[in-house]
């Protein structure tokens, strides 16, 4: 990639409005042949926005798009797709229940009529050896790692003679090793010609992989077509968040107190009958904060679920202190003062109709003072969900609004304000900070650290590293409903190796030396 | 010689059933709940007869049987996919909106039975000619032309729902409709298409009731819920063509057998207690019904078990960049 190279695709003065929110004003991009161009942004800072009006699900009220020099207008994806635009999305465009070569087929108008899928079987391979992509096409994608959904993905668009890909968030889903596999992929094929966008706001990833990133916040370039060589990764964080960021937590240490939660050999089943835990065992004590890693879907909502009730153990024991919670109704998880918050704040962690305030005392309704007998005191309510609101910093009207339209960092706090009130020794926090921006979720792990401070045990399940290293004071590492191993000293190598499914006993030891470098 | 004419007649009502199931197959496909058989059912057979009796062509009467299933299905698809209202309450309304069109545009037509030409029998005479083996093949080939028509149908339903490129876009659709509009599928017009075909076909169902199989029209009783058992015929057969035939023909025979049950004097020796006490027919003509139910429950976790459930769509509506989840 050199200045030299000839400009693939140019928007100008792009402006897209939604109802009650402008979410590009008057942006400029451009893309060179060959490069990794970054979007940088946070959440709702109008990056997929942008990408989608150059993929073509949306037309902008404003602004010009250039395709290799040529004004386009794009009408649907296929019109993009036609100019050689392919869009890799978050959440993966593919049909579970079809195979991988009917997928990669997926719209085309060859083959005309009857499928012969051994023939397309045997292009798709060697389209997929051509670009060191491997995959069986014979498959269904429900049977593949969310690895190689994604190179299935990348493969349709290169099917279709894509030379320019979206690729948005691509990283959020995957273990660290998958990544480094996908950074390669991604390498080679820039050498190749092609070139690539890279929607992110993983700040570390931005300057290991792109060559040049571009900046919006709040719909509005901050900084455009920096070269990665020559920025630091806080000042990035500067133009992203408009103000300093601080990256280290400061953490104290916290003494260890008595074990507040202990899980012997748990296995249980997911939704669809399946074995989701395969015979589980940890322990929280109080005082600490313990980690799970792993890749989505192995076991992680399960675990959450049985430990608050919500999902039948088949068999194995869970006690919170002296306490046997392995068969008990939910509603002995709260009295006893156990916190949990949920992966799915909007629908699990929220009812959404109704106010703040019933949602604020959805887990203390029925004692006093907001209770008396039979009867519930709204005044109470209010008032509790008042000083709520003024403890946890929940911006809204008033407590009688809808949570519905709260934002998720708001949402999250509700969330928080209500478990955490009612929390006596352990807290369940799952995928606390998924999705919210880089303010709200510095609020929330200080908050984290605050109850780890007063003797609360936690068990935070998250998908980023990052968060469970600088959170925890010790990680599990789950994969397919057994526990890997434990480390207390982040180890991020060794971390990844588990998520893929490695037992930590298996890993061998790097040298001191460059163990000693990583750190 | 019983047993044979049994199993025609399990062939002949299967046919039916087969019809209608097809046709819930196919709009299911596409992410469209179709609850509407019984009403497109009973709306072609009346029209069906209809117009037979008018043209005196019972050709003639079939299409436009078809022709007024598929303009119901019209309706549907307008209140499901373009207007984008609740489908099982859309589905419901649309038996209504059949039934009473049916009774009121078939007030006179059961006066007709024996005078309307109907759809043609297909029997081979040169089939008794064999020893032994001639005459059961004669009893259970003799069939009515919608009998054959339906068995012929189910090797091409099955074709192409898996082996054609419009098969892969139809299930894509009900599947996961966001993937198929990002590459360009008009999911939208494809699921008018195939509630329209759907439709039609459980049509073709009733058809097969009033103008061919069981001539005669006998107002609601003409369809008697068949389109009702289809609908639990469709989740019994997990979406499938081959397995939903295999239900339907069993069905056929069920609803055959009652009749073997309830009618003779003596059963198995002794007294028939059907034949003694009538109300207690009421009992064995629910077996079918509470078969359905039993089958529905046992389908939906074996389903659930082995990952071929429902479409993931099905009953949601489609519109671009609203993401369902």
């Amino acid at each position: 990639m050199t200045e030299a190279d000839p400009f693939v695709v140019e928007m100008k003065g792009i402006t897209k409005k939604f109802p009650g929110l402008t979410a590009n004003d008057s942006v400029n991009f451009s893309l060179r042949k060959g490069e990794i161009h970054a979007l940088l942004g946070e959440n709702g800072a109008g990056k997929s926005t942008l990408m989608n009006i150059l993929a073509g699900l949306y037309r902008p009220n404003a602004g010009e798009v250039f395709v290799h020099g040529k004004p386009v207008d794009f009408k649907s994806p296929k019109d993009a797709i036609s100019e050689g635009i392919g869009m890799i999305h978050q959440h993966f465009m593919l049909v579970p229940t079809q195979t991988v070569t009917e997928n990669i087929l997926l719209g085309l108008d060859e083959p005309k009529f009857i499928m012969n899928l051994k023939k397309y079987d045997q292009i798709i391979q060697k389209l997929g050896k051509e670009n060191n992509l491997q995959v069986d096409p014979s498959a269904y994608i429900w049977q593949l790692s969310v690895g190689e959904q994604q190179r299935i993905e990348i493969l349709k668009m290169l099917y279709r003679g894509c030379d320019i890909l979206i690729m948005d968030e691509p990283t959020a889903v995957l273990a660290p090793q998958e990544i480094e596999v996908l950074f390669e992929t991604l390498r080679a094929m820039t050498r190749s010609g092609k070139s690539i966008i890279f929607i992110s706001h993983k700040l570390n990833e931005i300057l290991e992989i792109a060559d040049k990133v571009t900046v919006l916040r709040h719909g509005k370039v901050t900084a455009a077509d920096i070269l990665t060589k020559s920025i630091t990764k806080e000042e990035l964080a500067a133009l992203m968040v408009g103000r300093e960021v601080l990256f280290s937590i400061n953490k104290k240490t916290c003494r260890k107190g008595e074990e507040v939660l202990s899980i012997k050999d748990v296995y249980a089943e997911n939704d669809k009958q399946l074995p989701a835990l395969n015979g589980i065992s940890l322990q929280v004590c109080a005082g600490e904060i313990v980690g799970i890693a792993g890749v989505a879907g192995n076991g992680q909502r399960e675990l959450a679920e049985v430990i608050s009730g919500l999902r039948k153990v088949t068999s194995g024991s869970i006690w919170s202190r002296n306490l046997d919670l392995t068969r008990a109704p939910v509603r002995k998880g709260i009295d006893e003062g156990i916190g949990h918050i949920p992966e799915d704040r909007h629908h699990v962690g929220t009812a959404p109709n109704l106010s703040v305030t019933d949602n604020i005392i959805m887990k203390n309704y029925n004692h006093e003072p907001i209770s008396t007998k039979w009867k519930l005191s709204r005044k109470a309510a209010q008032k509790y969900a008042e000083e709520m609101k003024k403890e946890y910093d929940i911006i809204v009207p008033t407590v009688d609004t809808p949570v519905r339209l709260l934002s998720g960092g708001n949402l999250q706090r509700v969330i928080l304000a209500r478990e955490i009130s009612n929390m006596k020794s352990l807290l369940i926090a799952v995928q606390p900070t998924r999705g919210l921006d880089v303010g709200a979720i510095e609020g929330i792990q200080k908050m984290l650290l605050l109850q780890r401070e007063a003797g609360a045990g936690i068990l935070l399940i998250s998908e980023e590293l990052e968060e469970l290293v600088n959170l925890s004071d010790r990680i599990y590492v789950i994969y397919e409903g057994r526990i890997m191993g434990e480390v207390s000293n982040g180890d991020i190598r060794k971390i990844g190796l588990m998520m893929t499914g490695t037992k930590l006993e298996d890993i061998p030891e790097l040298s001191e030396v460059v163990n000693g470098a990583e750190n | 010689m019983g047993l044979f004419s049994i199993i025609a007649s399990a062939f002949a009502g299967g046919t039916i059933l087969l019809f209608g199931m097809l046709g819930g197959i196919f709009t299911e496909r596409s992410g469209v709940m179709n609850l509407a058989i019984e009403g497109y059912m009973l709306l072609g057979a009346t029209i069906s007869y209809k117009i037979a009796a008018a043209t005196g062509n019972p050709w003639i009467g079939l299409l436009a049987g078809i022709a007024a299933a598929a303009l119901l299905g019209v309706l549907h698809a307008l209140i499901c996919v373009t207007l984008k209202a609740d489908q099982v309450v859309s589905g419901l309304a649309i038996n209504f909106v059949g039934t009473g069109v049916s009774m009121v545009l078939g007030a006179n037509l059961s006066n007709l039975i024996g005078q309307v030409n109907l759809l043609p029998t297909v029997a081979f005479p040169a089939l008794q000619k064999i020893p032994t083996i001639g005459e059961p093949l004669y009893i259970i080939t003799k069939q009515n032309i919608m009998v054959y028509i339906g068995l012929a149908l189910i090797p091409i339903a099955n074709w192409y729902l898996f082996k054609t490129r419009p098969g892969m876009h139809l299930r894509a659709i009900g599947e996961n409709p966001e993937a198929a509009d990002a590459m360009g599928v008009n999911v939208n017009g494809l699921r008018y298409l195939y509630t329209i075909i759907g439709a039609a076909l459980a049509g073709i169902g009733g058809v097969s009731i009033s103008t061919a199989i069981y001539p005669g029209w006998f107002s609601e009783l003409t369809t008697n819920g068949k389109g009702w058992i289809c609908v639990g015929l469709v989740i019994f057969a997990q979406w499938n063509p081959i397995r939903g035939a295999l239900g339907a023909y069993f069905f056929g025979l069920l609803s055959r057998v009652i009749i073997d049950i309830k009618l003779p004097r003596m059963l198995l020796g002794m007294n028939n207690p059907f034949f003694f006490v009538p109300n207690l027919t009421y009992f064995l003509e629910m077996a079918p019904y509470i078969f359905t139910l039993v089958v529905m429950v046992i389908g939906a976790n074996q389903a659930r078990r082995k990952r071929i459930g429902a479409p993931a769509a099905l009953g949601q509506p489609y519109s671009r960049g609203q993401r369902g989840k």
